[in-house]
This record gives structure tokens, sequence and C-alpha cells, in this order.
């Protein structure tokens, strides 16, 4: 078990490095970092000087080992646009997306699961065909165009909800939380709607494909030969055959939602990290943008190790294998 | 009787029409007693063990006819009554060893539940009963392995298993499908040689459906040879097996190669089994028999008195027996 984390770790080091190189490649590439920080009437020494001053004359590797020492000590140095830490901006972001993804993750797996436990069981009942009728639309409808409509109508037309903003928040410690007041709660349910809607006919319509699967199996059918309850064959023998797979994707979507809230975050002008990386790339602010890119990257690492540790704890097959 | 089946049909309703699967099927399995149903694939065999247990693969349905278990008729019972008749008092047993069992549980979790879903066992007293079973179906180190997954079985291993799990309960009759067709012929032996001795000594009875008759002529007291949705035949194995007395049994006894004597070439059938959809009027084996006549064409025989056994043929047809 321990040898099994400590070589997925290992595994996910190459993965991190590389994508270090990109967001470090991005320095180079795109823009010029001096040429936007001087203002019009610098002389080329004041050029030089900064030039020095942000090591931009060293070769690139020991700029890039730097970068990396830096970014090891969470140090991703100045934002170009705000000319403030980006550890800091990032750190005072950073709960607003973390909460709003997992408002919008509970929200899909706590009814999205259900629903697709639901349709696999009753697969041929109206109510199933209605479901899943209505869940087309959901994976289709784009996340802007849904956001834009639910803040017509609850916020624009009803007026129940505001139409942006985070509301009201609490500091506890470093951590600004919308979850404690009524306004931030307010606040939170259109975007997480919006975040959570396709996620969650996805999920429902990935359990319902994994049920009638499993559905047909031999031993669901050897389970009721043998005279178990269906709570105990539905609940029991067949929605944990269907987890691995279900595991999966949600770890993937979990990943996808903090990672790509930058569009539900835009429309709503919600305060967080997408918000804050969108803005970035309007002003060529490459060191918020490689923070970013290499933040995302480890909160798919980490996502990723904590689904393999589920799958180990679901199917005692993969153990044997270790 | 313990089981009786009484002209049971079975219907799969299609876009083109109804297929019926099973036709006027009857026969009883007393208590005790192996009951074997041979046929070809597509007969009609397991099918008949799913409609008793209840467990037919919509849309699949029984049409008419009737299943009674100690008088009692159980084909038309609430799925929760029928729930407390499977496992209780009519177990089962698949073809494929390797998945009837649910992967994701322990060995002992399925004997355990499947015990406590029909008799008001404690914890403990049903782990102590499930070691006690995997004793009785040859598991080694049986209190050990308790806790084992499926995975970590061979395929013999794992039907004995599947076999402890349809014993345990202690059901009356156990319908067993193909049970030994997925394992090696060295252990499809010892598979037949335990499920005769559980069932003698728990007086249980067994339905035995299989193509294999060498399993049928060592195990089964009575045998139904089942064609195109019928009972063609059925009888003490013996006479069946020796005598037979409908012709397709007849040519099914004659393809099995002998073992004293070298042949050139089997003895076959012609033809095939007809499909659902277009079974003939009159005897559905007329089109492949070697002595049809006239009437086989036009009219469907019935079981008939023929020798020792029943066929479902006009040459048993004495003049003046009722037909």
């Amino acid at each position: 078990m321990v040898a099994f984390v400590i070589s997925r770790l290992l595994q996910a080091l190459p993965v991190l490095l590389v994508v270090a190189l990109v967001s470090f490649a991005l320095f180079t590439f795109v823009g010029d970092p001096v040429a936007a920080m001087l203002s019009q009437d610098a002389t080329l020494a004041d050029r030089e000087n900064l030039i020095r001053l942000l090591g931009l004359d060293q070769p690139w590797y020991v700029q890039f080992w730097k970068f990396v020492g830096n970014a090891l000590q969470g140090e991703f140095g100045l934002s170009y646009r705000l000319s403030r830490p980006v550890s800091a901006l990032i750190a005072e972001r950073a709960p607003a997306t973390l909460e709003l993804a997992f408002c919008a993750a509970a929200m899909t797996l706590c009814i999205g699961v259900p629903l697709g436990i639901f349709t696999g069981i009753y697969k041929d009942s109206w109510v199933s065909r209605v479901l899943l009728t209505v869940s087309l639309v959901g994976v289709s409808l784009p996340i802007f165009v849904l956001g834009m409509l639910l803040i017509l109508v609850f916020a624009v037309q009803l007026g129940w909800l505001p139409s942006f903003g985070r509301g009201d928040t609490v500091q506890i410690g470093w951590w600004s939380s919308g979850l404690l007041t009524v306004s931030g709660l307010k606040a939170l349910i259109l975007p997480a709607i919006t975040l959570a809607v396709f996620q969650l006919t996805l999920i429902t319509r990935l359990v319902r494909a994994e049920m009638l699967e499993v559905l047909r199996t031999d031993y669901i059918k050897f389970a009721r030969a043998r005279g178990l309850s269906n709570r105990a064959i539905n609940f029991g023998h067949a929605l944990k055959n269907t987890l691995v797979p279900v595991i999966t994707i949600a770890g993937l979507q979990l990943g996808g939602i903090i990672a790509f809230a930058i569009v539900t975050e835009t429309v709503f002008q919600w305060p967080g990290m997408g918000f804050l990386f969108i803005q970035s790339v309007g002003a060529a602010d490459i060191p918020v943008m490689a923070a970013y890119l290499l933040l995302i990257s480890l909160v798919f690492v980490v996502i990723n190790l904590g689904v393999d540790l589920l799958y180990y704890l679901v199917d005692p097959r993969l153990r044997a294998q270790r | 009787m313990l089981l009786e089946v009484k002209d049971l049909r079975v219907e799969f309703p299609t876009r083109r029409g109804v297929l019926t699967a099973l036709n006027g099927i009857s026969f009883g399995i007393a208590p005790g007693e192996v009951l074997g149903v041979v046929g070809e694939s597509g007969a009609g065999k397991s099918m008949t063990g799913a409609a008793i247990i209840g467990l037919l693969e919509p849309p699949g349905r029984i049409a008419g006819g009737e299943i009674l278990l100690e008088g009692r008729r159980i084909d038309n019972l609430p799925l929760a009554e029928m729930r407390k008749i499977r496992g209780k008092r009519i177990g089962a047993i698949f073809q494929d060893p390797l998945t009837t069992l649910n992967p994701l549980y322990t060995i002992g979790r399925q004997l355990v539940e499947t015990m406590q879903a029909h008799l008001p066992l404690s914890d403990a007293e049903a782990k102590q009963r499930a070691i006690g079973w995997l004793e009785q179906v040859g598991i080694p180190a049986a209190a050990q392995r308790i806790d084992a997954y499926p995975h970590q079985f061979s395929g013999g291993m794992r039907q004995r298993v599947v076999i402890a799990l349809a014993l345990c309960a202690e059901p009356q009759l156990i319908v067993a499908d193909e049970p030994t067709t997925a394992l090696d012929v060295s252990i499809q032996a010892q598979i037949i040689a335990l499920l005769k001795r559980l069932a003698r000594e728990q007086r249980t009875a067994i339905m035995l459906v299989t193509h294999d008759m060498g399993v049928i002529a060592e195990t089964a007291d009575r045998v139904a040879v089942m064609y195109a949705g019928r009972i063609i035949e059925i009888g003490p194995v013996r006479q069946v097996v020796k005598h037979a007395q409908h012709p397709y049994t007849a040519g099914l006894m004659a393809s099995i190669p002998p073992l004293d004597r070298k042949v050139d070439r089997l003895a076959q059938i012609d033809g095939s089994m007809p499909r659902l959809n277009a079974i003939p009027p009159g005897c559905p084996f007329s089109p492949r028999c070697p002595h049809v006549f006239e009437r086989c064409r036009v009219s469907r025989p019935e079981l008939m008195p023929a020798g020792e056994t029943l066929a479902a043929c006009w040459l048993h047809d004495k003049p003046g027996a009722p037909a």
C-alpha cells in the first residue's frame, strides 16, 4: 500500500516537471514582460537593469532551475498586472474556486448517481425516459448559455438570487468562506448549478450505462437465483460493480470543475482562480498563468492518486496484483 | 411429486410476431430425484430451468401452463413471494463459475448473505455454517479461505463455491444449468460426483440441464429429451439411453462415438433444428426423421407410452389406444 503510493508519487514527478517546463516556456515565448513593465519614457539602462533584476540575462536552464526551486517553495514571482506576489493572489482566489467546485461536485454526485441508478433499474419507465431526454439537453447546452439563462430568470426577472459576485465572506485564517453567510450561500447557488449541470447529466448517463451492463451479468442473475432482496442486489452487488468506471470519471470531472470553472466564473464574475486566469491572459500576465498551469496539473495529479487509492479499496482484484 | 410442470408455454414477443420458445412442457420431479434434461443448443433446456426459478430474460414470459412446487403454484407468485422460494426452496447453479460469483465480495460474505436472506442466523452462526459448507464442497482450509475473493480460486474451486451457495439454504430442488460445461474434463467428474453426493445426503432433487449424455447417463434417474421447445421423450435413463423410442433420441444416441470399436464415420442426424419462427406443422422433427410418414407432417404427436418411456412420436400410436 505504502509502496504503491510512493510509486504513484514518483510517477507524478515527470508529469509535473514537464508541465513546469511548459509554463516556464511561456515566459520566453509569450509577449515581452520587460516592455510591459517599463514606462514609456524608460531609458535603455532602466531596461538593462530590469532584465538583470528579473534574471532574464541568465541561460534558460539556470532560469528554469530557479523557477522550479521557487515553485517548490510556492514562490511564483510578481504578477505583471497587479505587481503583487502570485502566490498571494492565488491563495486569495483559491477558496472561492474550491468552494464553488466542491459544491458543484457534491451536487453532481448526490443527484447524478441516484438518477443514474434509478434510470438504470427502471430503464423502461416513463420517468426514466423523461430524465434521459432532459439529460440530453444538459449535455448539449453550452455552459455560458445556461449561466446566462439562469441569470436572466432567477436574477433579472424573479430577482431571487444575485447575478454576480460571491456575497459576504467570512475570514477563517487565510481562507475566506462564503458558505457561512446567507448572501454567500445565495450567491453560490446559480454558479454551482451552472457548473454542475453538464457533469451531472454526464454522470447520470454513465452510471445508468454501467448499471444496465452490470444488471445483465451472470453474478446478478445468480444473486437473484439465491433469493437476495432487490435492494441488496441493486445497491450492494450491482452498484459496487459500477463504481470503478464511475470513480474514474468523477475524479476527472472534479479536476475539470476546478480547472475549467473559467467560463462559469467569468459569466458570474466569480472572484476565483479561473476569473483571475482569464484576466491574466488578457494582460499577458505570465507569472500568474504559469502558476495556474502548475497548480492545476498538481490538482489533477492529486485527484488521480486519490482515484487510484479508491480503486484499491473497491476492487480486490487490483489489490492482488500489487 | 416435488415439482410439477404442466403444459408450460413460454413466449417471446418480438417485432415480427410472438415466438413460442417452449410449448406443452410437462414433467415432474420427485423428492431426491435427479432429472436430466438434454437436447441441442436452442432446444429450450435452459429456458425451462429459468422459467422454474422465475428468471426468464425479459421480454420472455410464461404464457400458459402451471408450475407447482409441492402442489402450490409458483409461476404466478408476486416477486417478493418468489424471492423467498429462490435459494430457499429452489436453488440454482449456472454454467460458468468464473462469472457467477460477484468479484467484489468475499465468498464468505456471499454465503452469509444468502443464508441470512432465508434463515434466522446471527452473523457468527452464519459464518460458522459458511465454513461448514465450504468444507462440505471440498474447499481445503475452509476457515482461512472464507475471506478470499472469487478471483483467488480456480474454476473448479469456484464451481464448488457456487454449489455451496446453491445448497446453503437447504433447498428441496436444484436447477443445475450446464454445471460442468465450462470446466476441464478432469474437474467435471469431481463436480458431478460432489453434486450427486450432496444431493443424496440432503435429499435434494436436481434438474440437471446439459447436452452431455455421459453426464446424464452417470448421474440422472430419469431423462427428458427436448427438441424445438418440446419434450419429445422422457423416461428412466437406462431405457432412454439403451432403447430410445423417439427417432431423434435414437439419432442422438447413435451419434455418440462408441469406445469399444472403431468407426469410420459417426452417425449424424441430417439437417438442423428448425428455428422458432419456422417450426413445421405436425411433428417438429418430421423434416429430419428417417421414419417420417404422412401423419407426421399434418398432425403433432403428444407424449405417448412407448416401450418403457413416453415418446412424442406417431410410430408408437397403437390402434385403439387413446392418443
